[in-house]
């Protein structure tokens, strides 16, 4: 193995002071250890080249979080991203910083964004009785079970990339949402059933994602937000909270699939409103009309797919199988 | 300007189990801190917190002796007493604020080895015990509101008439110089490992509050006590945690052998942690390391347990070396990890400067002596964070209002303005590398007379291109690096107390090892060294020693 690597970056900097709020690019090159992380390429070029290059690091061993920055588009933790991983070939690699948050400087964001989340869920136990002696009587295995949503270390990766969040700033967010998980899930707290219709019914609650993935391909600890905010779904359900859009909108999917063998997308538009809903059906009105006239609205009855028995059949065989 | 009651300094665990101790009592607190306080470095902490449980068949008197042996009998036992009794309460409070720590069958909390201790009382969260805990202390303190100065660097202690009363800092986000006025001031600001190059320590390591304290006149005690964790990951030098040994694994040298036998027959791989990383130095400088590093082995262990007990080691390992600890074993070598030393204090955390508190690692109180224990750090910072925040709040109690003296902030403008004014000069890096490796060179795992002094006459190369270095950014906005110069300053102060420590104990003691006396000298050294601050000597400082504080447990030989 060589002595050094070259590794080429081509960085996003911005600086608040010059005059508007300047971004530019700017390329460094640097040789070092071939085992080297983005991190310390990064590091490298601030100690060597160009001591104004502003970004945040603390442990170098993905554990404080600080280093959240994105890599070719997308986020990573910048102290566990090996360069031969990204730039097997010695490629330039394009370096800015986390989306969806405001930029402080270069690399560096502003924890406004990602902390007003999580304040949001009221992220601490709300226990229904303190112990006076001793600790609170619960199961390892339920206690493992949050170990996926404690790995979180608050990195940021997942609401930088967040594709909701890039439409609506007033999405509680992927990391917010798997904190509010860690809690509904702890046996220990006594108000699973408030914290899942507080977050059910609320304006950019849980039902506000899209189910990207995004956020599962990004986290760097394997939280899986994505996945925490399905089983939030779920308990919500479970728990009676059926008076929401987002829930009539998987109940209505989930009809007309079974029904047709295909997505009825009228009746879902529809169906997800509430057929009482006359604000929301009147908004629904001018997107119905638009889609007409470039002869893009669904029909009005839908067709059934030729299939559509072997689709039930396959339904009847999941959920007897759940069963 | 800012005021509060009580002002800490750092957001760790010792920083926000004082504050919510401080909040409790319903004074009014703000913690200030460089970084946001979960990114604090008790992040790092991964095998586990001590306790002795009474309920579980332990004593306090038990962990409190394997304390005191594993400082090598330099910890005073007061302090020890303290911390070993009230280590029970501590960690169940914890349990009770949220903190999911692992549990057994009976769905009580469940415990692992640790190094030193033949009873298994260390308790844990995977191997992210120290993130877990910090989270849950950051989620308590959402719930009570408390004031946070994030990004906020703390440049000069405020002391008048004799008293400290707050602090100078810079907003980092702004750039903006501020005084924050306090009744009572809790150095809660971490260790100093970047002092030593490598190190296991975050960058952020730097020994600022060590060296605010130090400049305000307190003396830095048993510097010298510098703890080299015997399993770092080779060439990254990242924490591998003592767990894996605590849960079974084997260190092997070159020739497959479980060298640990010929040092510690009885406790293995499980001694205390100077001890290990001797046999680990000594089997390297005799040939029969493997490119500089002896190996940990856990192929016996099991993937499952692996993965389900050590899971961030292994995920380490993979991402840092590409090897599954399942089917090879991890090249380690012993690594600067932690400070014994520190702002003396007393069991109150109270410091001689009236006002001034300190606790967790920048402050020694001292429970670990010349040698800490295992999951003995999260339990000091616990401890003596709650006892520092309960002592300030009677101190407070006959403290006046606050002055409206500004002469500090002006003179702080003025000497960071000078720093930022400075022309082409060397980078702050090239300084700290060079007095970071001259330190590890000179103060290591083994240390004579000859190695001292080479780190002594480095220090003094070091500090004398102190007034040359420039800062390269000359804006206000996150400007990192005229941060970075101020620690280099701070940490040229701690380098400077370890040295002058190391070089006033004539003998061998825990992880003070001198290879020309190797002998522990309980007859003129059961003492400790303290380090104050002193322009008119030659080195910038003067040493004097004060008696170990014994109680119930006369020194005996160390054996393991």
């Amino acid at each position: 193995m060589p002595e050094t690597m070259n590794v080429k970056l081509k960085v996003k900097r911005f600086d608040p002071a010059d005059s508007g709020g300047k971004t530019w690019w700017q390329e460094y090159e640097v040789d070092i250890h071939p085992d080297s992380t983005v991190l310390d390429s990064l590091i490298h070029v601030r100690e060597q080249d160009d001591g104004t290059l502003a970004l945040r690091c603390a442990c170098r061993a993905s554990i404080c979080g600080s280093c959240g920055m994105k890599v070719n588009g997308n986020a990573k933790l910048v102290c566990k991203t090996r360069v031969v991983d990204v730039a097997p070939n010695g490629e330039q690699l394009t370096i800015e910083p986390m989306g969806n948050q405001h930029v402080v400087r270069d690399l560096v964001v502003s924890l406004d964004t990602f902390f007003s989340q999580i304040k949001r869920v009221e992220p601490f136990l709300k226990p229904s009785y303190v112990p006076e002696q001793g600790e609170y009587t619960a199961s390892n295995e339920s206690m493992e079970n949050l170990l996926t949503a404690m790995n979180c270390i608050m990195c940021g990766c997942c609401v930088s990339d967040c594709t909701v969040l890039e439409v609506d700033a007033n999405f509680i967010g992927p990391a917010a949402l798997a904190k509010a998980w860690r809690f509904t899930e702890d046996p220990r707290d006594s108000q699973r059933n408030e914290r899942l219709k507080s977050l059910n019914d609320e304006d950019g609650g849980m039902w506000d994602c899209t189910r990207c993935m995004k956020c599962v391909e990004v986290c760097p600890k394997g939280v899986a937000p994505m996945d925490r905010i399905m089983e939030l779904r779920e308990a919500a359900i479970e728990a009676g909270n059926t008076n929401t859009s987002g829930y009539r909108h998987t109940e209505s999917f989930y009809k007309s699939v079974k029904k047709n063998g295909r997505l009825d997308e009228t009746r879902l538009a529809i169906d997800s409103a509430g057929w009482t809903n006359i604000p929301r059906l009147l908004d629904l009105a001018p997107i119905g009309i638009a889609a007409m006239r470039k002869g893009k609205l669904p029909p009005l009855i839908p067709h059934k797919s030729e299939d559509h028995t072997r689709v039930k059949e396959l339904y009847e065989s999941v959920e007897g199988e759940s069963k | 300007m800012y005021e509060h009651d009580v002002l800490i300094i750092g957001g760790g665990l010792a920083g926000l189990r004082a504050a919510v101790e401080v909040t409790r009592a319903g004074a009014d607190v703000a913690v200030i801190s460089k970084v946001h306080p979960v990114r604090s470095h008790s992040n790092a902490a991964q095998g586990g917190i001590n306790a002795p449980l009474t309920d579980r068949g332990d004593d306090w008197e038990g962990h409190a002796y394997d304390t005191i042996k594993g400082s090598d009998f330099l910890a005073d036992q007061d302090a020890v007493e303290i911390m070993s009794s009230e280590a029970g309460e501590a960690v169940l409070e914890l349990e009770r604020m949220g903190v999911i720590f692992s549990r057994g069958e009976d769905g009580k909390l469940g415990t692992r080895a640790f190094g030193g201790q033949k009873v298994a009382r260390t308790f844990f969260v995977g191997a992210i015990t120290g993130s877990a805990i910090l989270h849950v202390l950051f989620e308590q303190s959402l719930k009570l509101g408390l004031n946070v100065y994030e990004e906020w660097f703390v440049t000069k202690l405020i002391i008048e008439d004799g008293a400290c009363r707050g602090v100078v800092a810079i907003d980092l986000k702004t750039g903006d110089v501020h005084t924050i006025k306090a009744k009572a001031v809790i150095m809660a600001a971490g260790g100093a490992g970047r002092v030593f190059e490598p190190s296991t320590n975050a960058l952020i390591c730097t020994g600022d509050g060590l060296s605010l304290a130090y400049q305000a006149g307190v003396p830095l005690m048993d510097m010298e006590m510098i703890q080299y964790h015997p399993t770092t990951l080779a060439r990254t030098g990242i924490l591998m945690s003592e767990a894996a040994r605590g849960e079974g694994a084997y260190l092997l040298n070159s020739e497959g052998e479980r060298f640990m036998e010929k040092t510690a027959p009885d406790y293995m791989e499980l001694a205390s942690r100077d001890v290990v990383s001797r046999a680990e130095q000594t089997e390297i400088d005799e040939g029969r390391g493997i490119d500089g590093n002896v190996l940990l082995d856990l192929r016996h262990l099991g993937r499952e347990f692996i993965e389900q007990r050590l899971g961030y080691l292994q995920e380490v390992s993979i991402e840092f070396l590409g090897i599954d600890m399942a089917k090879q074993p991890v090249p380690i070598q012993p690594g600067m990890h932690y400070i014994m030393g520190g702002i003396k204090t007393d069991v109150d955390g109270a410091t001689i400067v009236p006002g001034l508190y300190a606790a967790g690692e920048c402050a020694n109180v001292s429970v670990h002596g010349a040698n800490r224990l295992g999951a003995n750090s999260l339990l000091d910072t616990v401890v003596f964070g709650r006892r520092a925040a309960t002592h300030a709040l009677e101190y407070i109690k006959n403290v006046g209002a606050h002055s409206e003296a500004e002469e500090d902030i002006a003179s702080e403008k003025a000497r960071l303005q000078a720093l930022l004014d400075r022309q082409k000069g060397e980078r702050v890096a090239t300084i700290r590398n060079d007095m970071a490796r001259g330190m590890t060179k000179g103060i290591g795992v083994f240390r004579d007379q000859a190695s001292m002094e080479g780190a002594l006459e480095n220090l003094a190369n070091v500090k004398s291109r102190l007034s040359g270095f420039s800062i390269e950014n000359k804006g206000k906005v996150f400007n990192t690096d005229l941060m970075f110069g101020l620690e280099l300053q701070f940490m040229v102060d701690c380098a400077e107390a370890v040295v002058a420590g190391a070089l006033t104990r004539k003998e061998s003691r825990g992880a003070h090892f001198r290879t020309d006396i190797t002998e522990r000298d309980d007859e003129n050294w059961l003492k400790h060294t303290l380090v104050y601050k002193d322009e008119t000597q030659e080195h910038g400082n003067r040493v004097e020693t004060s008696d170990v504080t014994i109680t119930q447990w006369e020194p005996v030989k160390r054996v393991y």
